[in-house]
């Protein structure tokens, strides 16, 4: 210890206080000031961790390349599956970090105090669920144009892949949460969670490379697309009442 | 020490509390109530059920039969989390903040005791000069005393303390019983397990014995 005891007198040092008792509602926080400690403390872990953090954009980026030089860099065919390709990078790197999503915080017991805060759970999974959009799927979506450069992807599909990829890559974020809240309780998930996660994902995938090869076609990919924004506005809903259900349940 | 009116209905109450694990009763019924200005000692074995008596009260497991209310109204999850700060076994300290974000962070989560700060409470559980000190770079008991700091931050008159004894020195000790002692005095309660082999805070005290159930 380098400060000494705490002289007596010490413990209760502002006994002019209000107590505790009244007054206390005033110090309570709301939806905004929650999510904002939140936001603050992941932005902090992923500063510390920076190098962790870097995996899944790296993965993304691995699987992009590999893909490009295993096919030869021929252009007719890279062009062919480009916006597959990009579409199964990003997943693949959404998956990469789902494991950790909720497994740190129930580990060191940060679960518990989310539980005992005056926000609902579902609140503080949508948050956790947002960085994880963001740290691992935002990044991506802003590198989408120079990746699609790599793999030749027609200009005019661009519009359409960003589209799909900014209505698909929350909605993948938040089925994963309800899988990576499911698997929580155990003590080592990873093939689990996969096996739980892809049959979520499939649609998902489906729907959004399938709107940009509509558009390669010649045709409409707006119904693809709309099928992605409606799943997404439900999972919107549903998924962080779901995940905070599971977690509840892994807890006890 | 403040002493509550006779008419005012106890900080908290709980009526014929039953809890199972399994279909094994690990406690209950259990009738028993707690005024503000007062302390609670449950006591009991390994195995007795004091950890999961207190997760039950602060709402993180759910009781099979009983009522538990809080300044005599029922509670529900909005009330709990105005009312109760809550100390289990696991800190809920991430490693790789320091002392001082990790606070800040448990503080705009569950809210904050107006006008305390964050390092006056380091330095009244005498970690002043480890604020920048990341959590995982902390002994036991010094994650020990980072906890009582964020128990003090909290406005929540209804201190859970599970085992705050575990891992603290002579003088740890002696500074928990001062803050039981300093929350109660402000109108605040406390329920504290022991296994009873430390001394009580020097506060108004009920006794709760836990035996295993049979």
């Amino acid at each position: 210890m380098i400060a000494p005891a705490p002289p007596p007198g010490a413990a209760p040092p502002e006994c002019t206080d209000p107590p505790a008792l009244a007054g206390h509602d005033l110090a309570l926080p709301g939806l905004a000031g929650t999510a904002r400690a939140l936001l603050l403390r992941d932005l902090r872990l992923l500063w510390r961790r920076r190098s962790d953090a870097a995996q899944p954009a790296l993965l993304a980026l691995l699987v992009v390349t590999l893909f490009a030089l295993g096919l030869g860099g021929e252009k007719q065919a890279l062009a062919r599956v480009a916006a597959a390709v990009l579409w199964l990078a990003v997943l693949l790197a959404g998956l990469l970090s789902l494991d950790s999503l909720f497994r740190g915080d129930a580990e060191d017991g940060s679960l518990e105090q989310w539980m005992l805060a005056p926000v609902p759970l579902g609140w503080l999974v949508a948050v956790r669920t947002f960085m994880h959009w963001a740290t691992t799927a935002l990044p991506l979506l802003l590198a989408t144009p120079l990746l699609a450069q790599l793999l030749y992807l027609p200009a005019e599909q661009l519009p359409v892949l960003m589209a799909s990829l900014a209505l698909g890559t929350p909605l993948l974020s938040l089925l994963g949460a309800v899988v990576a809240a499911l698997t929580v309780g155990m003590r080592r998930s990873g093939i689990l969670l996969a096996l739980l996660a892809l049959p979520l994902y499939v649609p998902v995938l489906v729907f959004g490379a399938g709107s940009v090869a509509a558009s390669a076609q010649g045709l409409d990919p707006v119904g693809a697309l709309l099928i992605l924004a409606a799943g997404l506005a439900v999972a919107l809903l549903l998924a962080p009442l779901a995940a905070a259900a599971a977690i509840r349940i892994a807890l006890t | 020490m403040t002493s509550t009116p006779a008419s005012a209905p106890p900080l908290l109450q709980s009526r014929a509390l039953r809890f199972s694990r399994n279909d094994e009763p690990v406690f209950g019924p259990l009738d028993f109530a707690v005024d503000a200005g007062e302390a609670l000692l449950v006591q009991g074995d390994n195995g007795a059920g004091k950890t999961t008596l207190l997760r039950v009260l602060a709402g993180l497991l759910r009781a099979d039969e009983g009522e538990i209310e809080l300044h005599g109204r029922r509670a529900d999850a909005a009330h709990r989390a105005r009312a109760i700060a809550y100390l289990g076994h696991l800190p809920g300290f991430k490693a790789d903040l320091s002392a001082l974000e990790n606070l800040d962070f448990l503080c705009g989560l569950q809210g904050r005791r107006p006008g305390q700060s964050t390092e006056h409470a380091l330095a009244i559980v005498g970690l002043a000069g480890y604020e920048d000190a990341l959590a995982r770079q902390l002994s036991a008991g010094q994650k020990k005393r980072l906890s009582l700091a964020r128990l003090w931050l909290s406005p929540a008159p209804l201190w859970l303390l599970d085992e705050p004894y575990a891992n603290l020195d002579l003088d740890g000790i002696e500074l928990v019983n001062r803050m039981v002692q300093a929350h109660l005095g402000e109108g605040g309660a406390s329920l504290v397990t022991t296994h009873g082999a430390y001394a009580a805070p020097p506060v108004r005290t009920r006794m709760l014995i836990l035996e295993k159930a049979a």
